[in-house]
């Protein structure tokens, strides 16, 4: 073992909004099938039926992408809980509470660090089951970590975005990750390392306009919604209809918007080829 | 005639009052003094009820001043305060969008990039002009200008102005998230001077896309905002009528922004807001501008990089 304090995780179960009682099946939420959730399971996530991809969390990240799924959760600085003070219907506060409580996690960013293809390689994941992963200092500080270990650790870095949008919650601190954020991609593109973008369902607003735009290669998922304005924002105010497969991979491949639309059964495959060209032996002149 | 705000009718009513009675000071002669007397002393509770009323503004009613279309525009601005303005247009790529303008010109002298929302104000323009709201285009535009700024070491002024970002089928298939994105960017990498003012409306990203700068200022009465009032009520709150509290819990006024050090300086606005003294409005714009730029100028061009590279790290940090 090396100084890394390594562990295997598993492919964890599914929530139980997709899952029947006994969880021995999971509906689709793209066709509707009813799949053996071990089928499921063992298809990462994805409709053996339709091709549709199950929004997952962090857990199956790591365990799809990183060799073995061997990898160490890098801890991300705190940051104020509630700096405003922020109340709608419900107290931020207790919203913070209730999220931390069904996800486990302390924010909507998780980062880990472990090798793909061999290459050591910083992870960020974005829980959408956190806040519908919706960006706010916690997201900004980690995500601004995340760089700091790549660049330290001369790694790549490799981004699943998943984002409501910005944390409303934290209104202006909110929207000034967005510059934040761009800092850290700054220092990723000054020290040479790759910084890869996989664009997974949904992906919109803040998150879609700063960080998530920013790759030097951007993948996504397919069928992942992707775009800034919401869906329901366009029709209601601007009255315009949207076009068939509109915001979806798909759309934004054929718009010039992304390098490749992969399949998640492809994905583990594709980051290792991009990481080993891009990783390559130096080369940077700057040395 | 001018917009008058809900909580502007009692002045409205007295300033319709006085109105009246010039009116008919001139039409009867007889006892001009004492009339002018009641003028006078109309005009100092007009005065006085402007003061309170502007002093106590809630964060709601900051909205709808941020709003007014009497408000100092990108166009107004730079009448007043640029020599030799050359615009400059499109973003070489696909169109050239009205709703951020700008170019060169001297500012007290100096060469600068100047740059803007522009809302337009009679109909034909707020269509021209898109509302102030931009597209991919717009933005790319703004990239083209800073890079050339940065190339000829000109300081760059940012006058932001803006709802948000059109949300549009088109600006989303040409790419607005990307757009945006690649502007903050623009604005971070600069090696020049960029000196943002928020002087309406700092909608959301669209806002964040030109004004992420070496100083912030705000306007007196502006707001700044991840979300309008209305559309964090709808879905915060999922009614719209809510948008009053939303604007309490969003703290966009440029005193709590000052305050959480979003912004770094509040540029007063003249008695009863910059709608009813434009001119008056601009020229102190320009001093703040001036006096901000001043104190950037001992700055090598690293050093700006650094000083902006800061000023972002520092924001909400424990
Ligand atoms: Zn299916």
């Amino acid at each position: 073992m090396s100084w890394l304090t390594k562990l295997k995780t598993k492919v964890g179960s599914l929530g139980k909004r997709e899952t029947t009682p006994d969880t021995l099946w999971h509906k689709c939420r793209g066709c509707g099938t009813m799949l053996f959730l071990k089928d499921f399971n063992a298809n990462l996530h994805v409709c053996t039926h339709c091709g549709f991809h199950e929004r997952i969390g962090p857990a199956e990240r790591f365990a799809q992408i990183f060799d073995d799924g061997v990898h160490e959760r890098i801890a991300l600085p705190a940051t104020p809980d509630d700096p405003l003070k922020f109340k709608d219907s419900k107290k931020y506060v207790d919203r913070l509470k209730e999220a931390r409580a069904s996800t486990g996690e302390t924010d909507a960013l998780v980062v880990a660090s472990g090798r793909i293809g061999g290459v050591e390689t910083i992870l960020v994941v974005q829980n959408f089951a956190f806040m519908a992963g919706s960006m706010g200092a916690a997201v900004g500080e980690g995500f601004l970590k995340a760089c700091a270990i790549a660049v330290e650790r001369h790694a790549p870095l490799v981004v699943f975005t998943a984002a409501g949008g910005a944390r409303m919650q934290e209104a202006i601190l909110s929207l000034m990750q967005m510059p934040r954020t761009t800092l850290g991609v700054a220092d990723l593109k000054d020290a040479n390392l790759p910084y890869i973008i996989v664009l997974t369902d949904p992906t919109t607003g803040g998150v879609t306009a700063s960080f998530a735009m920013l790759g030097d290669i951007q993948l996504a998922e397919p069928g992942a919604l992707i775009g800034f304005a919401g869906q329901r924002v366009i029709e209601s105010t601007i009255r315009e209809k949207l076009p068939e497969g509109f915001q979806r991979a798909e759309y934004l491949f054929e718009h010039g918007m992304l390098d490749q639309v992969v399949h998640r059964g492809d994905l583990r495959k594709r980051l290792i080829t991009i990481i080993s060209l891009l990783m390559r032996p130096q080369k940077s002149a700057a040395a | 005639m001018s917009t008058i705000l809900d909580f502007e009718r009692p002045i409205a009513d007295l300033e319709a009052k006085i109105a009246d009675l010039k009116a008919s000071v001139k039409a009867v002669t007889a006892g001009p003094n004492s009339m002018s007397t009641e003028v006078a002393k109309l005009q100092t509770k007009v005065d006085q009820l402007l003061v309170d009323t502007y002093s106590r503004l809630n964060p709601w009613q900051k909205t709808q001043v941020a709003r007014h279309g009497d408000r100092p525009h990108f166009s107004d601005t730079v009448d007043r305060l640029i020599d030799d303005f050359t615009p400059l247009a499109g973003d070489r790529a696909f169109a050239e969008d009205a709703a951020i303008i700008g170019g060169i010109g001297r500012f007290n002298g100096r060469a600068v990039m100047i740059m803007g929302h522009e809302k337009g104000r009679d109909t034909t323009s707020r269509l021209k002009h898109n509302f102030g709201m931009a597209k991919p285009e717009g933005y790319r535009k703004a990239i083209r200008l800073m890079e050339l700024a940065n190339r000829f070491a000109f300081p760059v002024i940012t006058l932001v102005d803006t709802p948000g970002a059109f949300p549009g089928v088109q600006a989303e298939e040409r790419g607005q998230a990307e757009a945006i994105a690649r502007a903050t960017e623009a604005c971070l990498n600069l090696s020049v001077p960029l000196i943002s003012v928020i002087v309406g409306e700092g909608g959301s990203g669209g806002a964040v896309a030109l004004a992420s700068g070496n100083r912030v200022m705000m306007f007196e009465h502006a707001v700044y905002s991840v979300i309008s009032p209305e559309g964090c009520a709808s879905i915060l709150w999922r009614k719209a009528d809510k948008a009053a509290d939303a604007a309490d819990a969003l703290k966009h006024t440029a005193q709590d922004l000052l305050r959480l050090k979003v912004i770094d300086r509040i540029i007063p606005e003249p008695m009863g807001g910059a709608h009813r003294n434009r001119d008056l409005a601009i020229t102190t714009m320009g001093q703040a501008i001036e006096q901000e730029l001043g104190s950037l100028s001992s700055l090598k061009p690293a050093e700006l990089k650094a000083d902006r590279r800061a000023r972002y790290l520092a924001i909400g940090r424990i």
